[in-house]
């Protein structure tokens, strides 16, 4: 139990980011836009949430200004792929790179620390928030350490994170705008002849895209840790995608599927737990490379096949 | 077959304004790029009619009733509902106006319900609920007034292809469409299905409604519209009345001269069998089984015939054979056996064996688009000992090769340096007929040999195949154009539902008995008819047997 | 019908993508507070003026013409290889374990070996991700890159745990011996009497890179492998038709793909660095498929394409040497042109489409016959 409790209390931590650049990714692609932009969006995202938030002094803004960036890189992508039917793989690529690029030239602009933010500090960062009775609880066995330590105690971004799922889910199965999100990545034939823009809808997945990005930048940068270094994102974006294929797009397994991806994550920081468990040495460069290992299993189905929206990364042209 | 036309021309006494058309189209032109798809098109109909827009594979027919539809906006001209101008921006506007359209290809989302394709655009509202318990009620009263019975919840994909189109019709009818187009809607029924769906437009039309049926199979206008239109490259060349003329005279009017519509051919001398085939089965990647154990075979200096709705099997027939899809069963050539499942059951050994293929869709198996016509010339024979040197191709080789076949077959642009894109569907079609027939193959296996092919390659290509059999070599060839069945086969077998129902010779058979036997139906029960017949087999095949 | 003539499609578009690529990069230099005519002239100053410019140039070029053939390789067969970071980072391996295994006597024995071993081993790296592409469809674009991470936590536990000589504190193995040393240009061309500065790494394998851009053109338009790979690369129905094995030349163009990567590695480990350290591929693998894109996926394209990005990199050291620009400018460069001749191709071909039409409806006075129209299917 004391071993358990903050390794899972990490997994919550680092499995956050994942869960919104998962939710981002899902909108994308259930409108039949393929991004594998999100690690791009992220890090520029946590950069300028990071920045802003250095330097105004609030983290509220930095937040403000990290939605932004990713908003707006999700816009190229957004041009690059609907209005001008260019290929959603090499635009994504392009982002990412765009994006590592960008943050470290404009890091070093700014601030002349080598492409990094300072770190920050009050209110510039996110705080843990206690929730209610959390001190009171912790006196009682099981439960009361779990929500005093596991469940309280988190940024504020982790509980929205949360909220987010049920939030999704009641988005794309109980509206009109997600019934015909839905159908423009399965046909957007069918919905161009409802009289309904594809174009349209598929911006604005393309625009929920950036936001959930954006929360998931902002809270690594300015939740997770105390500002901006290079290259920071260091592959969840891609991560993220790969439990969105685990979770077959759909809201609540992308939950478990993150937490499992964070999990891992916990365990690659805590080598003497897994020598614990498995009565051996594990080198450290292995437990690095756990998520991704564990990303190309996944993607070799070997957890099922996982059929993706139809029209997922296919121009819509007009039939002539 | 013939409806009832004893109201054809009458306006039904429902219509507002019985004077003025329903449609009226002025002048209107279109065009994509350099190619002009509509050119200066005039058009009325009258309302409570069916008329008919006939005209060969890129006429322009499907462009003019997009700007119908909204879907593509007029470069000039206006568009008069009902006596009034209106204008037809988009899609909202046109469903406003009350028309409703059925498109050739279904604009349904496969793994949404009925319920959810209906209310798609035109849900109450933001929350999902309300609009799907609405339109549960509509879809009810809808069923029961004009014969459109579907499951409202049943998911798109498992209905069969009739029953979607029913889908698609009751869409137009819950967005209160007044207009109706349907834009080639039998090519993917039966016979028997085409005349259920006849009846409910005629239904449809006894209550007022205006129906504009577009179609290239000349016997559809002449049973069931009141006028018809002719297309011919983007122009309006004649408007009829449908009891006034004649097919003949529709199909001179169509491709602008007389036209052969019988096959002039020898009575068929088949040797020895080429091909035999014993209860082979094929089950897709699904899991589901689409060949159920065919048996057919195919002598030397014979055509048969396969018969069939497209989706019955006869492509996985095509497919084993041409080594693109494995099988199990046993299959002959000449005598020897062919690998179904295993190491060679690839094409390449396929064509080793002297089997050629002409495929059903010739621009995505048949030709690389983006490959030169000489490139595409030995697409599948590239290992030909002829076409290389060594370790290298022998471009030039080919490309001399290629030539040739360009000027015997008759195939424009002659440059072998354009890529395929830039060809016509005819002289693509060529392209593939001539690389295929050119190899002097056992056995040719053909599908949908005409398809958005004009006329005068479409007899080129029968008189090739004619040919072919008449040097002693086997064809096996499948198509869902009966006609094109009926007039080139020496055999007909009939396909439904992954199995043969029955062979016919052309000579003791005629439409209507291979319409019953493509609907599944060899025998009608006593007490039934045949319509109803039908139905319950769709309905059974449907569910899956 | 063909709206624009040939020459237009592969060299006008792309050219003008390009143009408008290096005016954001201008943009972005204008933004980070320096003078984009400035660094142009910086650049050009410390790439194209001096041998010492040249050397580190063509150095670099060598080391693009690799990547960017191996990216283009892959994209021919419609993949989309992003793991040649990796694959040159294990064809480092190959080429390091070749030279060390015996004292070689003379280059010219230790060249071919080690080429040998760097592809095979960047081969293998990219075999997995392209079994599971071929047999399981997973996507080859989320496992290379997958790869690539991996491929970095291999390289680091060997380079620690296995290859570090005894007592050294270096992440890096051993120093190869003085046979694999492979001849800089200083000394080619001291051969022919021509003074060439000796201290850029430039050296024989820029003519391997060369060889190859010619051996790749010779595989896709003249062999019947690169006839089937090309095919199946735009249409995968119409090879299973033809009978080529999508199965075969997914592993085989990748297989190859990986080679061209993992032979890089002559180039920076043999050639410049003569021993295996952790950060030796550097970005080239990415930078390859900003190549491939620019260079149309043709071995002339590439060829012309990776002068230009030795160039900016050269440049762009020399940037970060003399202003305040850091070096990550070139991999902003390096993603605009992506994102303009990539993804943003249309931008460019759809006015270029209709500045030509308009001409030809020009040219044209009388009507012209009914002429041939695409079917409408």
């Amino acid at each position: 139990m004391d071993v358990l409790i903050p390794v899972l209390d990490t997994t919550i931590r680092l499995a956050i980011p994942l869960l919104f650049a998962c939710l981002a990714g899902l909108f994308s692609e259930r409108a039949g836009i393929f991004d594998i932009g999100l690690e791009g969006k992220m890090l520029a995202a946590a950069f300028f949430s990071a920045a802003f938030a250095a330097i105004t002094g609030s983290v509220w803004l930095g937040l403000l200004a990290g939605i932004a960036a990713s908003v707006a890189l999700s816009a190229i992508h957004g041009i690059a792929s609907i209005t001008f039917r260019g290929n959603q793989l090499i635009s994504g690529v392009a982002i990412n790179f765009l994006a590592a690029g960008l943050t470290v030239l404009i890091a070093q602009d700014w601030f002349q620390q080598g492409g990094r933010t300072p770190s920050l500090v009050g209110g510039a960062r996110f705080e843990s928030i206690e929730l209610p009775f959390a001190e009171a609880l912790s006196g009682v066995p099981i439960f009361g350490q779990i929500y005093a330590d596991l469940i309280s105690g988190h940024t504020i971004l982790v509980y929205v994170g949360f909220l987010c799922v049920p939030l999704t889910w009641w988005v794309l199965f109980r509206t009109r705008f997600g019934l015909r999100l839905r159908a423009v990545g399965e046909n957007p034939a069918a919905v161009d002849t409802a009289g309904i823009s594809v174009y349209a809808l598929r911006y604005a997945a393309v625009g929920i895209c950036g936001i959930l990005c954006g929360l998931a930048g902002a809270y690594l940068a300015t939740g997770l840790q105390a500002g901006f270094v290079k290259d920071m994102s260091s592959g969840r974006g891609y991560i993220a995608l790969a439990a969105l294929i685990f979770a077959k797009w759909r809201p609540w397994y992308a939950l478990y599927a993150t937490m499992l991806f964070g999990f891992l994550q916990a365990l690659s920081l805590r080598p003497d737990v897994v020598q614990t468990i498995l009565q051996f040495r594990v080198p450290v460069q292995f437990l690095d490379a756990l998520p991704y290992v564990l990303t190309v299993i996944i993607l070799a189905g070997f957890v099922g096949k996982a059929i993706p929206p139809k029209a997922g990364g296919a121009h819509y042209v007009k039939e002539r | 077959m013939a409806l009832d036309t004893e109201t054809s021309g009458r306006p039904s006494p429902a219509a507002p304004d019985a004077s003025a058309p329903a449609i009226e189209l002025r002048g209107i032109s279109k065009s994509f790029g350099p190619v002009q798809a509509n050119k200066d098109i005039s058009i009325r109909v009258m309302p409570g009619t069916i008329h008919g827009i006939i005209g060969e594979n890129g006429a322009g027919k499907s462009t003019l009733m997009s700007i119908l539809y909204g879907f593509y906006k007029a470069d000039a001209g206006e568009i008069f509902i009902n006596g009034q101008k209106t204008e037809i921006p988009d899609s909202q506007a046109a469903i406003r106006a009350g028309i409703g359209m059925v498109f050739q290809h279904f604009k349904l989302v496969e793994n949404f319900t009925v319920l959810e394709n209906v209310i798609l655009g035109v849900e109450d509202g933001p929350m999902l609920r309300p609009s799907l318990s609405k339109a549960r009620s509509a879809l009810k009263s809808l069923a029961k007034e004009y014969e459109l019975n579907v499951d409202p919840d049943a998911v798109i994909q498992d209905l069969s292809v009739g029953h979607q189109q029913r889908v698609e019709i009751l869409k137009a009818l819950y967005r209160q469409a007044q207009i109706l187009i349907l834009d080639e809607p039998t090519g993917v029924l039966t016979p028997a299905e085409a005349d259920q769906l006849f009846r409910i437009l005629a239904r449809l039309k006894e209550e007022g409604k205006t129906i504009v049926l577009i179609t290239h199979k000349l016997r559809e206008i002449m049973d069931t519209t009141d006028t018809v239109s002719v297309m011919r490259r983007g122009e309006m060349t004649a408007t009829v009345t449908t009891a006034g003329t004649s097919p003949e005279e529709l199909a001179e009017l169509m491709v602008g001269r007389k036209v052969l519509l019988e096959i002039d051919k020898k009575p068929a001398k088949p040797g020895k069998r080429v091909l035999e085939v014993e209860n082979l089965r094929v089950v897709d990647s699904a899991g589901v089984e689409r060949l159920k154990g065919v048996s057919l075979h195919v002598a030397a200096g014979e055509i048969l015939g396969i018969a069939g709705v497209a989706g019955n099997g006869q492509t996985e027939l095509l497919e084993v054979l041409g080594g693109i899809q494995k099988g199990t069963g046993t299959v002959r050539i000449n005598g020897e056996e062919i690998d179904l499942s295993g190491k060679y059951s690839d094409a390449r050994t396929r064509r080793h064996r002297g089997i050629a293929h002409v495929p059903e869709d010739r621009q995505r198996e048949g030709l690389i688009m983006d490959f030169f016509a000489w490139e595409n010339s030995c697409f599948g024979y590239h290992d030909d000992p002829a076409y290389n040197r060594g370790l290298l191709t022998d471009n030039d080789a080919i490309r001399r090769d290629a030539e040739k076949k360009i000027e015997k077959y008759d195939i424009r642009p002659t440059n072998c340096w354009q890529t395929a894109k830039n060809f016509s569907g005819g002289n693509q079609q060529k392209l593939v007929v001539a690389r295929e027939m050119e190899r002097d193959p056992e056995l040719l296996l053909v599908g949908q040999p005409t398809r958005g092919v004009d006329i005068g390659a479409i007899e080129f290509i029968h008189r090739q195949i004619i040919a072919l059999r008449d040097a002693g070599r086997a064809v096996l060839l499948v198509s869902v154009e009966l006609d094109e069945i009926m007039s080139m086969s020496d055999r007909i077998a009939v396909m439904f539902d992954g199995r043969i129902m029955g062979e016919r010779l052309p000579s003791e058979t005629d439409e209507r008995e291979l319409g019953l036997l493509m609907a599944g139906v060899d025998s009608v029960p006593d007490g039934v008819s045949e319509a109803e017949a039908i139905e319950r087999n769709l309905d059974r095949a449907a569910r899956g047997s | 019908m063909d709206t624009m003539p040939k020459w237009a499609d592969v060299l006008l578009v792309p050219l003008i993508s390009i143009l408008i690529a290096f005016f954001f990069s201008g943009l972005v230099i204008l933004a980070i507070g320096e003078n984009p005519v400035e660094a142009i002239g910086v650049m050009i100053e410390g790439s194209l003026t001096s041998s010492y410019g040249w050397g580190y140039t063509l150095y670099y070029t060598t080391n693009f013409i690799f990547t960017g053939l191996a990216v283009s390789v892959a994209f021919q067969a419609r993949m989309f290889n992003i793991g040649g970071e990796g694959q040159a980072m294990i064809g480092g391996l190959g080429v390091a374990l070749v030279c060390l295994a015996i004292p070689w006597p003379h280059w010219t024995l230790a060249l071919p070996s080690a080429l040998l071993g760097g592809a095979l081993f960047g081969a293998l790296w990219a075999a997995i991700p392209a079994y599971l592409q071929a047999a399981r469809g997973s996507h080859i674009v989320i496992t290379t890159i997958m790869f690539n991470f991996i491929a970095f936590s291999v390289l680091n536990y060997l380079l620690v745990n296995v290859l570090k000589p005894q007592g050294s504190m270096d992440p890096a193995s051993a120093t190869f011996p003085p046979g694999a040393e492979l001849p800089r240009f200083s000394e080619i061309l001291g051969i022919f009497g021509i003074p060439f500065s000796s201290a850029p790494p430039v050296n024989v394998s820029f003519f391997v890179a060369i060889l190859a851009c010619f051996l790749v053109w010779l595989l896709m338009w003249r062999t019947r492998l690169g006839y089937e790979i090309r095919a199946f690369g735009h249409s995968q129905t119409g090879a299973v038709y033809a009978g080529i094995s999508p199965f075969r030349i997914t592993m085989i163009a990748m297989l190859i793909s990986g080679g061209l990567a993992g032979a890089m590695a002559i180039n920076n480990v043999m050639g410049e660095s003569q021993r295996l350290v952790m950060n030796a591929v550097e970005g080239a693998g990415f930078i390859g498929i900003a190549v491939a894109l620019m260079g149309r996926s043709h071995p002339v394209g590439v060829f012309l394409a990776a002068l230009l990005f030795g160039f900016l990199y050269q440049g762009g050291a020399e940037l970060s040497l003399w202003t305040n620009i850091p070096r990550e400018l070139i991999v902003v460069i390096q993603a605009l042109v992506i994102l303009f001749t990539g993804a943003l191709d249309n931008m460019v071909r759809m006015p270029v489409e209709r500045a030509f039409l308009a001409r030809k409806r020009r040219q044209e006075r009388k009507p012209s016959p009914k002429p041939e129209r695409k079917p409408a299917e």
